[in-house]
């Protein structure tokens, strides 16, 4: 039987109000940049994009993404290639008092 | 979105609604307001530096921020106990302006006369307006496209407007306030807005009397008397006759001129209240000495008022939204402090007592009586009344009778004679 190729996505505590509260979201998606994967994510749950994003189309300040176990600071940010059935999880940093 | 954090109030109550550094603390006491009981934290976690109950329709807005995520604004219709999803909030910049939204510092209810308005201010500065109980926000242009903005420096707290003062008798009028670019107010229902800073000094710059630069903390307005403003500036304390058009220094009296908050009497539009804090540099009570001070006569004279309240080691900051009033006769005055303290005063200042120790740092406070203020459980008909009723019950020969039914009274004041009245359902009133 062949591995289901879906793509996850998994979301902190603090996002999941914003995705029907759910702590996962997952999807069949063919390789694509992380920008297109991120579209994606929007249309399944638009609330996301505005925690995750400011409106001027930056990163907010404490968010970290990785795709499997790689920052996306450091493998290309928006255009980083996510392979098929890649795990992406987004992170609030360690930060704040 | 159920919070089993914050439990239903009843009428007769009063709330406190504390806004912290780590979430929202709802403080509820009997209307003599003497002890007082602790919830929360709402939105645990989250800086709440701005909230407002709507007095027209009972509605409660608290504007969370996350770290992380951003900020929301969320809203109540049962005083806390449940909340509107945050995934329905929008409130953000134009994507024109190239701004993205830091921080909600003020969210203020429109008048009467414009039902299911509320107003934000923000940081970077600017006016929110929504039309529909807060569904939906839309930025003030008029505000925004200021030929002064791109001007505006921000003071220590950021560029922010923290301050919106809605005129009760005109419509078309508002004035508002943004750390550092001074006092603006529009007459055309925020087409345009003039810079209102004359007489209002900007000591830090070479020209202390610029058109707009000043680093404006608060100003407060008695509805009875819309064009007399009164205003705590960095470093300055001023009153206006003529709704800004000019301000005269009123700081006599007082140990330093410099502070954040200050609030407005519920009754008397002569009564204002601040708490003075020693320098921009130190930015803490003078002496260590927790004082408010009190003007009665429009900021011609100002008196301590520190009768409960800490006089030594007592180093303390109140910030610009975290002092409060109550519409109960005589008057609930609140404030909290950066180190986690309440402080309330059940008779308009003359008496404190710390409501609280240990909450988080305080943001903003604001009061609301549950019911209708004017049929509460205190003042002298109030007084009267209970007398009248102990006397009743004092009387030898219908002791027998009427002992458990005054015994009941005595310890539900604020709803002995509630099945008598035809009241409206809920309604929530408040003043800040």
């Amino acid at each position: 039987m062949e591995r289901s190729a879906k793509l996850r996505v998994f979301l902190p505590q603090g996002l999941r109000p914003f995705a029907g509260g759910a702590a996962t979201v997952e999807w069949e998606q063919p390789e694509a940049p992380l920008s297109e994967v991120l579209t994606a994510l929007w249309e399944r749950h638009p609330a996301l994009r505005d925690r995750i994003f400011s409106e001027d189309g930056r990163w907010r300040p404490h968010v970290r993404v990785f795709v499997g176990s790689e920052d996306v600071r450091w493998t290309g940010d928006l255009a980083t290639r996510v392979p098929e059935g890649a795990e992406i999880t987004i992170v609030p940093a360690v930060s704040g008092g | 979105m159920p919070n089993d954090r914050i439990p239903k109030l009843a009428r007769g109550q009063v709330a406190l609604f504390v806004g912290t550094a780590k979430g929202m603390f709802v403080l509820r006491s009997r209307a003599d307001r003497k002890s007082w009981s602790v919830a929360g934290p709402a939105f645990a976690g989250e800086q709440v530096a701005a909230l407002a109950l709507d007095p027209r329709d009972g509605r409660l807005y608290v504007a969370s921020q996350s770290w992380h995520w951003g900020t929301t604004i969320r809203t109540s219709d049962d005083l806390g106990v449940s909340w509107s999803d945050p995934a329905s909030s929008v409130l953000k910049f134009p994507e024109d302006t190239g701004l993205a939204m830091q921080q909600v510092w003020q969210i203020q209810p429109g008048r009467a006369s414009e039902p299911g308005v509320v107003y934000a201010g923000v940081a970077p500065a600017a006016l929110f307006r929504s039309a529909d109980r807060g569904a939906s926000w839309e930025m003030v242009r008029g505000l925004h496209d200021h030929p002064h903005r791109e001007r505006w420096m921000p003071g220590f707290g950021g560029l922010c407007l923290h301050t919106i003062v809605p005129d009760p008798s005109r419509s078309e009028r508002m004035t508002v306030a943004i750390s550092a670019a001074g006092v603006y107010r529009t007459d055309d229902g925020g087409a345009t807005w003039q810079a209102r800073n004359t007489g209002v000094r900007a000591q830090f710059l070479p020209d202390p009397h610029p058109e707009f630069g000043q680093c404006v903390h608060k100003i407060v307005q008695h509805p009875r008397r819309p064009d007399t403003l009164f205003l705590q500036n960095h470093w300055g304390l001023y009153r206006s006759d003529d709704g800004g058009d000019s301000w005269r220094d009123i700081a006599r009296g007082v140990p330093s001129d410099f502070g954040f908050c200050m609030a407005i009497h519920p009754h008397d539009p002569d009564v204002v209240y601040i708490v003075p804090l020693e320098s921009d540099g130190y930015r803490c009570t003078p002496e260590g000495r927790l004082r408010v001070y009190r003007t009665r006569d429009g900021g011609e004279k100002w008196e301590a008022l520190g009768e409960g309240l800490p006089q030594a080691n007592a180093h303390e900051t109140v910030l610009r939204d975290a002092m409060c009033t109550d519409a109960l006769n005589p008057a609930g005055i609140y404030f909290g402090t950066r180190s986690g303290k309440v402080y309330a005063s059940a008779d308009g200042g003359a008496h404190w007592q710390c409501a609280v120790d240990g909450l988080p740092q305080v943001l903003c406070v604001r009061a609301a009586y549950i019911g209708d203020p004017a049929r509460a459980a205190v003042g002298p008909a109030a007084r009267a009344a209970r007398t009248a009723r102990t006397a009743r019950a004092a009387k030898p020969a219908s002791r027998a009778k009427r002992a458990p039914a005054a015994k009941k009274r005595a310890t539900a004041p604020a709803r002995g004679k509630a099945p008598a009245r035809k009241r409206a359902p809920k309604r929530a009133a408040s003043r800040s």
